[in-house]
């Protein structure tokens, strides 16, 4: 169980024709039913007419239920799973720049080394990390760096697939009878 | 064959049996408008783009068919998206057309370029942008299949000027592939057998029928599983006609202007079985006082409302026809059971029935019309009422007026009500009006209209009389926004402010006449029904009749915004006006 996550969020995959104008519609969906957005990523999928957005909803703001029907409601919307966190694989890809001069650059490095971050860029005072995982994982690795100095973050946003080798955790899709 | 992209558009709508259209033109769709020329389609030149799109609700809702709107880029969709929303919150189909600047000038804010598609996003079922002319027969097909299937809606196809006039090979789509709308019009078979269950169990049932059964083209389905279970049945402003109002088992309008006997048995039932009905608001009070002890059996088509407001204790997915007919399966099978198991059918509800009896008697709808008096709204409504066709169509505006006109008219047909329920649209009527003609020749049709909202769109009766379509407007004309007045007189100590209006200015009666009608003042009580007699045997141009109303009546009975339907407010002269 991911504890940080769960209650407070659910993840959505959800399926998408790959079209102009698709994300303001979904967007646009979650503002104006109020429904909170806590991150989003978009990407084509294998097949280019489709597109795969990973969306970490906060629960507080709407039943879960009501989002996923609205959300099927949208034409370009072709199928949507709801990915508890159990069951699914999920990442997040944070690039951090940090202050660092010559002495203090060793201890970033390590700390980066025990993250499995790499360090994609170096300057005269800072340096830029790259680390994936589990978004606790970054919360971690950036609450280690503020010491430093954090110049600037950037971070992707949940992305999510179900786990091999069982079902998906639920399955919504427009024909389901609701309980 | 080649066409231009404006011949695809005028071709594709004659292949969806557009007969008629509602519009006005100008520079960005001015390619359209000339293959129209050619066309089979009747086209009717509004004045204001609001009025093209009302007429098509007007007409969508009295003919079942959609309502085609064409209108120019910038301000006319802008006109545009007031019908589109009110279609929206009613689910009424409508195929709208918008003229859009060149493709290759959108985001420079060219001359009467607007982000219509951005616009209309939220109050449409979905919307287009063409980019290519090749895409248009499969666009257009794929918007009225989108329009008038599942809950239907509004949909916007938006047309840039270069792309009307590029060229493209003519085809027709024989199907359509949309992957992500595959409406469920069919009942879960498990869940129609829990509902029968239920519903022989039930000692005070109340069925809640809403728009859906006009939608669905259930109201004999109906009428049908109300008499084989002796339900009563409660119409909403949405549903009025779906179920008679002569009808034995008929209580009427619920809500927060219902009468006393709706309301209060919806209050008390314990089985609530809403076929396509939403729980809005006006309709529930306060939600948490709302039916307490009522299960819930909810069947509609959209899956996004089961649940949304008030959780189903069966939730049925489907079209309301074939879930009720479904449903008249399965209570006969039901009934059939325990009248084999136990010799009789299902539990008596008489004692429910006569309760409701007892309440109808006690606290019907009142007023009272002196003959030397004011002349009083309800009269005037009532008199309208009987002195016109059983099957007259009606349209309303919003306010008092509307309320009055849904709370009293006797509702014995489907689709002869025509109001705005969920927006709300001041204005609605008029247009509303002159679509249904325009569908329904032959029927009468009248309007019945607020002095305040028949200033909004009133101009559309230009177009009623150059186009020859012979509507009847009764204004009651109260000389205040009077909806608006009655709120201030019971919930802001007599505080008036901004809502009046004057009675004689404008001149309602030379108003009209400017504009090619009959026009009739009314101001005493004799005269109400003599001047509906004339009216009625116009049928050459539009009539519009002034009855000057007193503007001092109100609205009852009614539940005050966030109380509690238990608390609802009846005329403090019930019990002396009753039996009167
Ligand atoms: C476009 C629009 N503007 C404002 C309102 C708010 N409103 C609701 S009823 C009403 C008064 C309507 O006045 P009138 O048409 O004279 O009808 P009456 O209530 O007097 O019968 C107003 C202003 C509205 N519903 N629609
Ligand atoms: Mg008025």
């Amino acid at each position: 169980m991911n504890g940080e996550l769960a209650p407070k969020h659910h993840i959505l995959a959800v399926l998408v024709e790959n079209k102009f104008g698709v994300l303001t519609r979904v967007s646009g969906l979650f503002a104006r039913r109020g429904f909170n957005i806590v991150s989003l990523a978009v990407s084509p999928t294998e097949d280019e007419n489709y597109s795969r957005m990973t969306i970490v909803v906060d629960a507080d703001s709407a039943p879960l239920e009501q989002v996923t029907k609205q959300l099927n409601k949208l034409i370009p919307v072709i199928k949507i799973q709801e990915l508890s966190p159990d069951q699914a694989v999920e990442r997040e890809l944070m690039l951090v720049t940090v202050k660092s001069s010559s002495e203090v650059r060793s201890q970033i490095t390590e700390l980066a080394a025990i993250f499995e971050a790499r360090i994609e860029d170096v300057g005269y005072d800072a340096i830029t990390i790259l680390v994936a995982g589990r978004p606790e994982k970054l919360d971690a690795m950036s609450d280690l760096l503020a010491p430093f100095g954090i110049v600037e973050i950037q971070r992707t946003g949940l992305i999510a697939l179900p786990k091999l080798g069982r079902r998906p955790a639920r399955l919504r899709a427009v024909k389901d009878q609701p309980s | 064959m080649k066409l231009t992209g404006a011949q695809a558009l005028i071709k594709s709508l004659e292949m969806e049996n557009t007969e008629v259209m509602f519009g006005l033109p100008g520079g960005a769709i001015l390619p359209v408008y000339d293959p129209l020329i050619d066309s089979s389609i009747r086209h009717i030149l509004v004045r204001h783009e609001q009025g093209a799109g009302h007429m098509a609700e007007g007409y969508a809702h009295a003919t079942g068919r959609p309502g085609v709107a064409m209108v120019t880029s910038g301000p006319a969709a802008t006109n545009i998206v007031t019908p589109l929303c009110d279609a929206y919150m009613d689910s009424i189909p409508l195929v709208v057309i918008t003229g859009q600047v060149p493709y290759s000038v959108i985001g420079t804010d060219a001359f009467q370029e607007c982000d219509t598609v951005g616009i209309t996003m939220p109050i449409t079922k979905h919307n287009w942008l063409i980019t290519d002319a090749q895409d248009i027969p499969r666009v257009v097909r794929e918007a009225f299949h989108v329009a008038t299937t599942g809950r239907p809606g509004p949909v916007v196809v938006d047309v840039p000027k270069d792309i009307a006039m590029q060229e493209m090979d003519w085809y027709w789509p024989e199907a359509i592939d949309l992957p992500g709308y595959q409406p469920t019009t069919e009942g879960h078979p498990k869940q129609i057998k829990e509902a029968a269950r239920l519903m022989g169990e039930a000692k005070r049932p109340i069925i809640y029928a809403g728009g859906g059964i006009l939608k669905a083209r259930a109201a004999a389905a109906l009428r049908e599983l109300a008499e084989m279970t002796g339900f009563p049945v409660v119409t909403t402003l949405m549903a009025r006609g779906a179920f008679p109002d002569d009808h034995e088992l008929c209580l009427g309008m619920p809500g927060m202007h219902g009468n006393y006997t709706a309301v209060t048995a919806m209050q008390e039932s314990d089985l609530l079985i809403a076929l396509g009905s939403r729980f809005d608001d006006r309709v529930t009070g306060k939600l948490d006082g709302f039916a307490p002890e009522a299960k819930i059996i909810h069947v509609d088509i959209d899956p996004a409302e089961l649940g949304k407001v008030r959780r189903p204790d069966v939730a049925l997915l489907g079209d309301c026809r074939l879930v009720i007919e479904e449903m008249i399966k399965a209570v006969r099978a039901d009934q059939d059971k325990k009248s084999k198991k136990s010799g009789s059918r299902w539990p008596s509800i008489e004692k429910w029935r006569n309760h409701l009896r007892d309440y109808q008697e006690r606290y019907p709808l009142v007023y009272e019309q002196f003959d030397d008096g004011p002349l009083k709204p309800q009269f005037c409504i009532d008199q309208l009422g009987a002195l016109s066709p059983d099957d007259t169509i009606v349209a309303s505006g919003v306010g008092q007026h509307q309320m009055w006109t849904s709370q009293r008219w006797t509702f014995n047909h489907p689709y002869t009500w025509i109001n705005s329920g969920g927006l709300g649209t001041m204005g609605f009527a008029v247009p509303a009006a002159i679509g249904a003609k325009v569908g329904m020749p032959e029927r009468t049709v009248w309007a019945v209209d607020g002095d305040g909202c028949f200033q909004m769109t009133a101009q559309e009766l230009v177009t009623a009389s150059a186009e020859r379509i012979p509507v009847k407007i009764a204004i009651l004309n109260n000389a205040y926004l009077g909806m608006v007045r009655q709120w201030q007189e019971m919930f802001y100590q007599e505080r008036y402010s901004e809502v009046y209006l004057s009675p004689d200015l404008p001149d309602y009666v030379k108003w009209s006449e400017a504009m090619g009608c009959v026009g009739f003042r009314v101001d005493s009580p004799e005269d109400v029904g003599p001047t509906i007699e004339k009216a009625n045997e116009i049928d050459d141009r539009p009539v519009v009749i002034d009855f000057r109303t007193d503007y001092r009546e109100k609205v009852f009975p009614m539940v005050a915004a966030g109380t509690s339907n238990s608390d609802v407010i009846i005329d403090p002269d019930t019990e002396r006006l009753r039996g009167k």
